[in-house]
Protein backbone atom coordinates (compact mmCIF):
# COMPACT_ATOMS: atom_id res chain seq x y z
CA UNK A 1 0.00 0.00 0.00
CA UNK A 2 1.58 3.01 -0.95
CA UNK A 3 2.40 5.34 1.46
CA UNK A 4 1.78 9.40 1.41
CA UNK A 5 4.19 12.53 1.42
CA UNK A 6 2.90 14.25 5.11
CA UNK A 7 3.96 17.83 5.55
CA UNK A 8 3.05 18.43 9.68
CA UNK A 9 3.79 21.61 11.49
CA UNK A 10 4.64 20.02 14.72
CA UNK A 11 5.42 22.95 17.66
CA UNK A 12 7.05 24.98 14.91
CA UNK A 13 9.12 22.71 13.48
CA UNK A 14 8.46 21.48 9.75
CA UNK A 15 8.39 17.65 9.02
CA UNK A 16 8.30 16.07 5.59
CA UNK A 17 7.38 12.47 6.33
CA UNK A 18 6.31 9.42 4.06
CA UNK A 19 3.45 7.58 6.44
CA UNK A 20 1.49 4.73 5.87
CA UNK A 21 -2.19 5.53 5.77
CA UNK A 22 -3.36 3.63 8.80
CA UNK A 23 -0.81 5.57 11.03
CA UNK A 24 -2.47 7.40 13.44
CA UNK A 25 -1.18 10.86 14.28
CA UNK A 26 -0.50 9.39 17.63
CA UNK A 27 1.70 7.31 16.42
CA UNK A 28 3.30 9.20 13.59
CA UNK A 29 4.40 11.92 16.65
CA UNK A 30 5.60 9.20 18.70
CA UNK A 31 7.12 6.79 16.39
CA UNK A 32 8.37 8.65 13.53
CA UNK A 33 9.08 11.79 15.07
CA UNK A 34 10.01 10.73 18.13
CA UNK A 35 7.75 13.46 20.15
CA UNK A 36 6.83 10.79 23.59
CA UNK A 37 5.26 13.77 25.51
CA UNK A 38 1.81 12.53 24.00
CA UNK A 39 0.62 8.89 25.68
CA UNK A 40 -1.36 6.44 24.54
CA UNK A 41 -4.08 5.47 27.07
CA UNK A 42 -6.95 3.51 25.49
CA UNK A 43 -6.73 4.36 21.89
CA UNK A 44 -10.31 4.12 21.31
CA UNK A 45 -10.81 7.90 22.06
CA UNK A 46 -12.02 7.37 25.86
CA UNK A 47 -9.44 8.36 27.84
CA UNK A 48 -8.25 11.68 26.60
CA UNK A 49 -4.21 10.96 27.43
CA UNK A 50 -3.01 11.70 23.90
CA UNK A 51 -4.52 14.99 23.42
CA UNK A 52 -3.29 17.57 21.04
CA UNK A 53 -4.18 20.52 19.48
CA UNK A 54 -4.39 20.64 15.80
CA UNK A 55 -5.42 24.53 14.35
CA UNK A 56 -6.33 25.22 17.24
CA UNK A 57 -8.54 22.51 18.49
CA UNK A 58 -7.80 19.96 21.16
CA UNK A 59 -8.47 16.65 19.41
CA UNK A 60 -7.80 12.81 20.48
CA UNK A 61 -4.95 12.20 18.12
CA UNK A 62 -5.39 8.52 18.33
CA UNK A 63 -8.68 8.87 16.44
CA UNK A 64 -7.12 10.90 13.76
CA UNK A 65 -5.18 9.49 10.89
CA UNK A 66 -1.71 11.09 10.22
CA UNK A 67 -2.62 11.43 6.21
CA UNK A 68 -5.31 13.61 7.07
CA UNK A 69 -3.08 16.06 9.39
CA UNK A 70 -0.87 17.14 6.71
CA UNK A 71 -0.91 20.85 6.39
CA UNK A 72 -1.73 21.40 9.69
CA UNK A 73 -0.52 22.87 12.61
CA UNK A 74 0.03 21.01 15.44
CA UNK A 75 1.09 21.60 18.77
CA UNK A 76 2.13 18.99 21.80
CA UNK A 77 2.85 19.07 25.37
CA UNK A 78 6.32 19.69 24.34
CA UNK A 79 5.64 22.80 22.47
CA UNK A 80 3.88 24.33 25.30
CA UNK A 81 7.16 26.13 27.04
CA UNK A 82 8.18 28.93 25.54
CA UNK A 83 11.87 30.29 25.91
CA UNK A 84 12.68 28.26 28.62
CA UNK A 85 9.15 29.16 30.63
CA UNK A 86 6.76 26.92 31.48
CA UNK A 87 2.41 27.58 30.29
CA UNK A 88 0.81 29.23 32.96
CA UNK A 89 -1.16 25.96 33.22
CA UNK A 90 1.97 23.72 33.39
CA UNK A 91 3.29 25.71 36.38
CA UNK A 92 0.22 25.67 38.16
CA UNK A 93 0.23 21.52 37.89
CA UNK A 94 3.69 21.69 39.75
CA UNK A 95 2.53 24.39 41.90
CA UNK A 96 -0.73 22.50 43.07
CA UNK A 97 0.88 18.61 42.70
CA UNK A 98 -1.95 18.59 40.00
CA UNK A 99 -0.08 15.32 39.13
CA UNK A 100 0.61 11.66 40.55
CA UNK A 101 2.18 8.83 37.87
CA UNK A 102 1.97 11.74 35.11
CA UNK A 103 0.44 9.43 32.95
CA UNK A 104 -2.88 11.24 32.17
CA UNK A 105 -0.87 15.05 32.21
CA UNK A 106 0.16 16.19 29.05
CA UNK A 107 -3.64 15.76 27.71
CA UNK A 108 -5.12 17.15 30.80
CA UNK A 109 -2.64 20.19 30.16
CA UNK A 110 -3.19 20.33 26.37
CA UNK A 111 -6.81 20.25 26.67
CA UNK A 112 -6.90 22.82 29.55
CA UNK A 113 -4.67 25.16 27.13
CA UNK A 114 -7.29 24.85 24.09
CA UNK A 115 -9.97 25.71 27.10
CA UNK A 116 -8.26 28.40 28.63
CA UNK A 117 -7.63 29.94 24.97
CA UNK A 118 -10.95 29.53 23.92
CA UNK A 119 -12.29 31.26 27.58
CA UNK A 120 -10.56 31.40 30.29
CA UNK A 121 -13.90 33.07 32.03
CA UNK A 122 -14.99 29.66 32.97
CA UNK A 123 -16.50 28.29 36.33
CA UNK A 124 -15.40 25.46 38.66
CA UNK A 125 -18.40 22.85 37.02
CA UNK A 126 -17.88 24.40 33.38
CA UNK A 127 -14.19 23.27 33.97
CA UNK A 128 -14.82 19.85 34.99
CA UNK A 129 -17.70 19.68 32.53
CA UNK A 130 -15.33 20.54 29.74
CA UNK A 131 -12.62 18.14 30.61
CA UNK A 132 -14.45 15.34 31.06
CA UNK A 133 -12.77 13.47 28.47
CA UNK A 134 -9.94 13.27 30.11
CA UNK A 135 -8.85 10.21 32.70
CA UNK A 136 -6.85 10.28 35.68
CA UNK A 137 -6.52 6.63 37.54
CA UNK A 138 -4.24 8.30 40.13
CA UNK A 139 -5.19 11.96 41.62
CA UNK A 140 -9.22 11.79 42.34
CA UNK A 141 -9.11 15.09 40.16
CA UNK A 142 -9.18 17.30 42.88
CA UNK A 143 -6.00 18.90 42.74
CA UNK A 144 -6.05 18.57 38.43
CA UNK A 145 -9.10 20.80 38.80
CA UNK A 146 -7.60 23.02 41.33
CA UNK A 147 -4.26 23.64 38.43
CA UNK A 148 -7.05 24.52 35.90
CA UNK A 149 -8.29 27.26 37.90
CA UNK A 150 -5.48 28.64 39.30
CA UNK A 151 -4.22 28.90 35.21
CA UNK A 152 -7.27 30.29 34.63
CA UNK A 153 -6.96 33.28 37.27
CA UNK A 154 -3.60 33.82 36.17
CA UNK A 155 -4.60 34.18 32.31
CA UNK A 156 -7.50 36.33 33.27
CA UNK A 157 -5.04 39.13 35.78
CA UNK A 158 -2.53 38.74 33.48
CA UNK A 159 -4.44 39.44 30.07
CA UNK B 1 -5.60 -1.54 11.99
CA UNK B 2 -5.02 -3.40 8.00
CA UNK B 3 -3.50 -1.09 5.77
CA UNK B 4 -5.63 0.69 3.01
CA UNK B 5 -5.24 2.89 0.12
CA UNK B 6 -6.36 6.21 0.94
CA UNK B 7 -7.38 8.78 -0.86
CA UNK B 8 -8.63 12.85 -0.83
CA UNK B 9 -10.75 13.72 -3.48
CA UNK B 10 -11.56 17.09 -3.98
CA UNK B 11 -14.65 16.84 -6.07
CA UNK B 12 -18.19 15.34 -4.84
CA UNK B 13 -17.97 13.50 -8.25
CA UNK B 14 -14.56 11.78 -7.99
CA UNK B 15 -15.35 10.78 -4.03
CA UNK B 16 -18.56 9.28 -5.31
CA UNK B 17 -17.00 7.07 -7.98
CA UNK B 18 -14.70 5.98 -5.73
CA UNK B 19 -17.20 5.35 -2.92
CA UNK B 20 -19.04 3.45 -5.63
CA UNK B 21 -16.49 0.58 -5.49
CA UNK B 22 -16.06 -2.75 -3.27
CA UNK B 23 -14.13 -2.79 -0.53
CA UNK B 24 -14.10 1.23 0.21
CA UNK B 25 -15.39 3.06 3.41
CA UNK B 26 -15.35 7.27 3.67
CA UNK B 27 -13.65 8.93 6.24
CA UNK B 28 -15.49 12.33 7.60
CA UNK B 29 -13.80 12.93 11.22
CA UNK B 30 -13.16 9.12 11.66
CA UNK B 31 -14.17 8.84 14.98
CA UNK B 32 -16.24 5.97 14.03
CA UNK B 33 -14.65 4.41 10.80
CA UNK B 34 -11.14 4.59 12.93
CA UNK B 35 -12.10 2.63 16.22
CA UNK B 36 -13.96 0.54 13.70
CA UNK B 37 -10.25 -0.40 11.81
CA UNK B 38 -8.93 -0.83 14.75
CA UNK B 39 -10.95 -3.13 16.28
CA UNK B 40 -11.08 -4.73 12.44
CA UNK B 41 -14.89 -4.61 11.84
CA UNK B 42 -13.74 -2.21 9.58
CA UNK B 43 -11.25 -3.63 7.15
CA UNK B 44 -12.09 -1.56 3.77
CA UNK B 45 -9.02 -1.78 0.92
CA UNK B 46 -9.73 1.51 0.24
CA UNK B 47 -10.85 4.84 2.50
CA UNK B 48 -11.95 8.44 0.57
CA UNK B 49 -11.62 10.85 2.96
CA UNK B 50 -14.30 13.61 2.06
CA UNK B 51 -12.45 16.45 4.06
CA UNK B 52 -10.67 17.80 0.92
CA UNK B 53 -14.00 18.88 -0.36
CA UNK B 54 -14.94 22.23 -0.56
CA UNK B 55 -18.21 23.78 0.17
CA UNK B 56 -19.64 20.32 2.57
CA UNK B 57 -19.09 22.30 6.13
CA UNK B 58 -20.72 25.07 8.15
CA UNK B 59 -24.30 25.84 9.06
CA UNK B 60 -26.08 28.97 7.12
CA UNK B 61 -29.18 30.81 7.74
CA UNK B 62 -31.81 31.44 5.18
CA UNK B 63 -33.94 35.08 5.79
CA UNK B 64 -36.64 32.53 6.27
CA UNK B 65 -35.06 30.94 9.11
CA UNK B 66 -34.46 27.65 7.59
CA UNK B 67 -31.51 26.10 8.33
CA UNK B 68 -28.99 24.49 6.38
CA UNK B 69 -26.55 22.09 7.66
CA UNK B 70 -23.27 20.67 5.71
CA UNK B 71 -22.65 17.12 6.72
CA UNK B 72 -19.24 17.90 7.20
CA UNK B 73 -19.82 19.91 9.98
CA UNK B 74 -17.91 19.13 13.12
CA UNK B 75 -20.49 18.71 15.97
CA UNK B 76 -19.01 20.63 18.69
CA UNK B 77 -20.05 23.78 15.42
CA UNK B 78 -23.77 22.32 15.86
CA UNK B 79 -23.12 22.71 19.12
CA UNK B 80 -22.08 26.18 19.46
CA UNK B 81 -23.69 27.66 16.23
CA UNK B 82 -26.04 30.85 18.42
CA UNK B 83 -28.45 29.94 14.68
CA UNK B 84 -29.33 25.97 15.87
CA UNK B 85 -29.08 26.89 19.42
CA UNK B 86 -31.73 29.53 18.44
CA UNK B 87 -34.39 27.49 16.54
CA UNK B 88 -33.33 23.95 16.82
CA UNK B 89 -32.31 23.69 20.74
CA UNK B 90 -32.76 20.14 20.65
CA UNK B 91 -30.18 19.54 18.02
CA UNK B 92 -27.88 21.89 19.70
CA UNK B 93 -28.35 19.69 23.02
CA UNK B 94 -27.60 16.65 21.09
CA UNK B 95 -24.54 17.46 19.63
CA UNK B 96 -23.23 19.00 22.79
CA UNK B 97 -24.21 15.30 24.56
CA UNK B 98 -21.43 13.57 22.45
CA UNK B 99 -18.10 11.91 24.06
CA UNK B 100 -16.04 14.79 24.61
CA UNK B 101 -14.63 18.11 23.35
CA UNK B 102 -11.79 16.69 21.70
CA UNK B 103 -14.25 13.82 20.16
CA UNK B 104 -16.66 16.60 19.30
CA UNK B 105 -13.90 18.30 17.50
CA UNK B 106 -13.16 15.53 14.97
CA UNK B 107 -16.70 13.93 14.70
CA UNK B 108 -18.97 15.05 11.91
CA UNK B 109 -22.74 15.60 12.01
CA UNK B 110 -22.99 13.76 8.69
CA UNK B 111 -21.17 10.76 10.42
CA UNK B 112 -23.05 10.36 13.33
CA UNK B 113 -26.12 9.99 11.09
CA UNK B 114 -24.63 8.13 8.09
CA UNK B 115 -23.45 5.23 11.00
CA UNK B 116 -26.89 5.05 12.04
CA UNK B 117 -26.63 3.75 15.55
CA UNK B 118 -29.82 3.95 17.13
CA UNK B 119 -28.43 6.10 19.93
CA UNK B 120 -26.48 8.37 17.67
CA UNK B 121 -27.50 11.98 19.88
CA UNK B 122 -27.71 14.03 16.88
CA UNK B 123 -30.73 12.07 14.89
CA UNK B 124 -33.33 13.31 17.95
CA UNK B 125 -32.83 16.62 17.52
CA UNK B 126 -32.83 16.51 13.69
CA UNK B 127 -36.50 14.31 13.67
CA UNK B 128 -38.13 17.18 15.66
CA UNK B 129 -36.63 19.52 12.73
CA UNK B 130 -38.07 17.26 10.06
CA UNK B 131 -34.68 17.18 8.43
CA UNK B 132 -34.50 16.93 4.96
CA UNK B 133 -31.32 15.05 3.97
CA UNK B 134 -29.71 15.81 0.96
CA UNK B 135 -27.72 12.96 -0.67
CA UNK B 136 -25.08 13.15 -3.99
CA UNK B 137 -24.19 10.26 -5.92
CA UNK B 138 -22.80 10.00 -9.41
CA UNK B 139 -26.17 10.06 -11.01
CA UNK B 140 -27.16 12.87 -9.53
CA UNK B 141 -29.12 13.81 -6.62
CA UNK B 142 -31.90 13.51 -4.27
CA UNK B 143 -33.53 13.90 -0.90
CA UNK B 144 -34.46 11.83 1.68
CA UNK B 145 -36.72 12.59 4.98
CA UNK B 146 -34.49 12.08 7.94
CA UNK B 147 -37.76 9.97 8.99
CA UNK B 148 -37.31 7.59 6.13
CA UNK B 149 -33.16 7.60 6.03
CA UNK B 150 -32.93 4.50 8.59
CA UNK B 151 -33.40 0.90 7.51
CA UNK B 152 -32.15 -1.01 11.05
CA UNK B 153 -29.41 -0.75 13.04
CA UNK B 154 -25.99 0.63 11.60
CA UNK B 155 -28.50 0.27 7.99
CA UNK B 156 -29.64 3.19 6.02
CA UNK B 157 -30.87 3.39 2.59
CA UNK B 158 -27.70 5.24 1.35
CA UNK B 159 -26.74 2.97 -1.75
CA UNK B 160 -22.92 2.61 -2.98
CA UNK B 161 -21.84 5.55 -3.81
CA UNK B 162 -24.26 7.51 -2.19
CA UNK B 163 -22.75 10.68 -0.15
CA UNK B 164 -24.66 12.90 2.20
CA UNK B 165 -24.26 16.26 1.50
CA UNK B 166 -25.83 18.23 4.03
CA UNK B 167 -29.12 18.26 6.54
CA UNK B 168 -31.79 21.22 5.36
CA UNK B 169 -34.02 21.73 8.45
CA UNK B 170 -37.19 23.75 7.26
CA UNK B 171 -38.85 25.01 9.84
CA UNK B 172 -37.85 26.87 13.26
CA UNK B 173 -39.75 25.78 15.92
CA UNK B 174 -39.67 28.35 18.83
CA UNK B 175 -39.17 25.90 21.44
CA UNK B 176 -37.24 22.84 21.74
CA UNK B 177 -35.28 20.29 24.19
CA UNK B 178 -33.46 17.31 24.10
CA UNK B 179 -32.87 14.93 27.25
CA UNK B 180 -30.41 11.66 26.99
CA UNK B 181 -31.05 9.18 29.53
CA UNK B 182 -27.69 7.99 30.66
CA UNK B 183 -25.88 7.44 33.96
CA UNK B 184 -22.53 9.50 33.78
CA UNK B 185 -21.90 12.80 32.91
CA UNK B 186 -20.27 12.83 29.93
CA UNK B 187 -18.51 10.08 27.70
CA UNK B 188 -21.21 7.97 27.67
CA UNK B 189 -24.08 6.57 25.12
CA UNK B 190 -27.39 7.04 25.57
CA UNK B 191 -30.00 4.46 26.72
CA UNK B 192 -32.69 6.42 25.39
CA UNK B 193 -32.73 9.76 23.86
CA UNK B 194 -35.97 12.08 23.59
CA UNK B 195 -36.54 15.07 21.42
CA UNK B 196 -39.43 17.49 21.19
CA UNK B 197 -40.51 20.29 19.49
CA UNK B 198 -42.86 22.92 19.42
CA UNK B 199 -44.46 26.28 18.54
CA UNK B 200 -47.24 27.49 19.86
CA UNK B 201 -50.18 30.01 18.98
CA UNK B 202 -52.04 31.79 21.94
CA UNK B 203 -51.14 28.86 24.43
CA UNK B 204 -52.21 26.25 21.84
CA UNK B 205 -49.72 23.65 20.55
CA UNK B 206 -49.23 22.83 16.80
CA UNK B 207 -46.36 21.52 15.12
CA UNK B 208 -45.64 19.25 18.13
CA UNK B 209 -42.56 17.17 16.64
CA UNK B 210 -41.38 14.21 19.06
CA UNK B 211 -38.37 12.05 18.32
CA UNK B 212 -36.99 9.27 19.91
CA UNK B 213 -33.81 7.11 20.00
CA UNK B 214 -32.36 3.96 21.00
CA UNK B 215 -36.00 2.58 22.11
CA UNK B 216 -36.37 0.74 18.32
CA UNK B 217 -34.58 -0.57 15.72
CA UNK B 218 -34.20 2.85 13.88
CA UNK B 219 -34.83 6.15 15.40
CA UNK B 220 -38.45 7.45 14.99
CA UNK B 221 -41.14 9.67 15.33
CA UNK B 222 -43.96 8.93 17.95
CA UNK B 223 -46.65 10.62 15.55
CA UNK B 224 -49.83 9.63 18.30
CA UNK B 225 -48.34 11.65 20.77
CA UNK B 226 -48.03 14.56 18.22
CA UNK B 227 -51.31 14.51 16.98
CA UNK B 228 -52.72 14.52 20.54
CA UNK B 229 -50.56 17.48 21.44
CA UNK B 230 -51.47 19.26 18.47
CA UNK B 231 -54.47 21.49 18.69
CA UNK B 232 -54.56 21.74 22.38
CA UNK B 233 -53.29 23.82 25.33
CA UNK B 234 -50.83 21.85 27.72
CA UNK B 235 -52.59 20.16 30.68
CA UNK B 236 -51.13 17.51 33.03
CA UNK B 237 -53.81 15.32 31.84
CA UNK B 238 -52.90 15.80 28.20
CA UNK B 239 -48.77 15.42 29.33
CA UNK B 240 -49.83 11.93 30.74
CA UNK B 241 -51.06 10.61 27.78
CA UNK B 242 -48.59 12.30 25.27
CA UNK B 243 -46.28 10.40 27.95
CA UNK B 244 -47.85 7.10 26.98
CA UNK B 245 -48.49 7.41 23.51
CA UNK B 246 -45.14 7.68 23.16
CA UNK B 247 -43.97 4.66 25.42
CA UNK B 248 -46.39 2.88 23.16
CA UNK B 249 -44.64 3.81 20.06
CA UNK B 250 -41.38 2.47 21.38
CA UNK B 251 -40.21 -1.43 21.17
CA UNK B 252 -36.97 -1.09 23.16
CA UNK B 253 -34.92 -4.46 23.71
CA UNK B 254 -33.62 -5.11 27.17
CA UNK B 255 -29.66 -5.52 26.80
CA UNK B 256 -26.92 -5.23 29.43
CA UNK B 257 -27.28 -1.60 30.25
CA UNK B 258 -30.90 -1.67 30.98
CA UNK B 259 -34.26 -3.32 30.66
CA UNK B 260 -36.73 -2.91 27.90
CA UNK B 261 -39.17 -2.08 31.02
CA UNK B 262 -37.47 0.51 32.03
CA UNK B 263 -36.54 2.12 28.55
CA UNK B 264 -40.65 2.13 28.06
CA UNK B 265 -41.04 3.62 30.94
CA UNK B 266 -38.64 6.17 30.46
CA UNK B 267 -39.83 6.90 27.30
CA UNK B 268 -43.13 8.14 28.93
CA UNK B 269 -41.18 9.94 31.94
CA UNK B 270 -38.85 12.01 29.56
CA UNK B 271 -41.40 13.04 26.59
CA UNK B 272 -43.79 14.62 29.73
CA UNK B 273 -40.28 16.63 30.48
CA UNK B 274 -39.25 17.34 26.73
CA UNK B 275 -42.35 18.24 25.66
CA UNK B 276 -43.11 20.64 29.04
CA UNK B 277 -39.39 22.28 28.61
CA UNK B 278 -39.92 23.05 24.47
CA UNK B 279 -43.55 24.63 25.74
CA UNK B 280 -42.06 26.52 28.65
CA UNK B 281 -39.49 27.66 25.98
CA UNK B 282 -42.01 28.47 23.30
C1 LIG C 1 -14.91 8.23 22.70
C2 LIG C 1 -16.13 8.39 21.84
C3 LIG C 1 -17.32 8.77 22.43
C4 LIG C 1 -18.47 8.91 21.66
N1 LIG C 1 -19.63 9.31 22.25
C5 LIG C 1 -20.75 9.47 21.51
C6 LIG C 1 -21.96 9.89 22.11
O1 LIG C 1 -22.02 10.14 23.31
N2 LIG C 1 -23.05 10.05 21.31
C7 LIG C 1 -23.01 9.80 19.96
O2 LIG C 1 -24.01 9.98 19.29
N3 LIG C 1 -21.87 9.39 19.37
C8 LIG C 1 -20.75 9.20 20.12
N4 LIG C 1 -19.60 8.77 19.52
C9 LIG C 1 -19.64 8.46 18.08
C10 LIG C 1 -19.55 9.73 17.25
O3 LIG C 1 -18.31 10.37 17.51
C11 LIG C 1 -19.68 9.37 15.81
O4 LIG C 1 -20.95 8.81 15.55
C12 LIG C 1 -19.45 10.54 14.87
O5 LIG C 1 -20.46 11.52 14.91
C13 LIG C 1 -19.30 10.02 13.47
O6 LIG C 1 -18.86 11.07 12.64
P1 LIG C 1 -17.41 11.03 11.98
O7 LIG C 1 -17.30 12.26 11.18
O8 LIG C 1 -16.37 10.81 13.01
O9 LIG C 1 -17.61 9.74 11.08
P2 LIG C 1 -16.56 8.72 10.44
O10 LIG C 1 -16.02 7.81 11.47
O11 LIG C 1 -15.58 9.44 9.58
O12 LIG C 1 -17.56 7.94 9.51
C14 LIG C 1 -18.51 7.04 10.06
C15 LIG C 1 -19.23 6.30 8.95
O13 LIG C 1 -20.22 7.10 8.35
C16 LIG C 1 -20.09 7.15 6.94
N5 LIG C 1 -20.17 8.54 6.53
C17 LIG C 1 -19.56 9.59 7.13
N6 LIG C 1 -19.91 10.75 6.52
C18 LIG C 1 -20.75 10.41 5.52
C19 LIG C 1 -21.47 11.17 4.53
N7 LIG C 1 -21.36 12.52 4.46
N8 LIG C 1 -22.26 10.51 3.66
C20 LIG C 1 -22.39 9.15 3.72
N9 LIG C 1 -21.73 8.39 4.63
C21 LIG C 1 -20.93 9.01 5.52
C22 LIG C 1 -18.74 6.54 6.61
O14 LIG C 1 -18.91 5.60 5.60
C23 LIG C 1 -18.28 5.86 7.89
O15 LIG C 1 -18.36 4.48 7.81
C24 LIG C 1 -18.43 8.65 20.26
C25 LIG C 1 -17.22 8.27 19.67
C26 LIG C 1 -16.09 8.13 20.44
C27 LIG C 1 -14.80 7.75 19.79
S1 LIG D 1 -5.36 7.20 23.81
FE1 LIG D 1 -6.54 8.56 22.65
S2 LIG D 1 -8.21 8.97 23.91
FE2 LIG D 1 -7.17 7.40 25.01
S1 LIG E 1 -1.62 11.04 37.47
FE1 LIG E 1 -1.62 8.93 37.04
S2 LIG E 1 -3.25 8.81 35.56
FE2 LIG E 1 -3.39 10.82 36.26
Amino acid sequence: MAKHHVNLKVNGDEHDLLVEPRKTLLAVLRDTIGLTGTKEGCSTGDCGACTVIVDGEAVTSCMVLGVTASGKEITTIEGLAGDGELHPVQQAFINTGGYQCGFCTPGFIMASKALLDENPNRSEEEFRHALGGNICRCTGYTKILEAVLKAAEEIRTTA
Amino acid sequence: MRNFEFFEPTTLAEASRLFAQEHTQLLAGGTDLVIGMKALTEAPQSVISLQKIPGLAGVTTESDNSISVGAMTKVRAVELSADIQQHHTALAEGAAEIGSIQIRNLATIGGNIAHASPAADTVAGLLVADAQVDIASADGERTVSIDELFTGPGQTVLAPGEIITRFRLPSPASGSHYIKHKIREVMDLAFIGVAAAVNLNDGVITDARIGLAAVAPTPIRATEAENLLNGNQLTAELLAQAGEAAAAAASPISDLRCSAEHRSEMVNVLTRRTVQEAVNRA
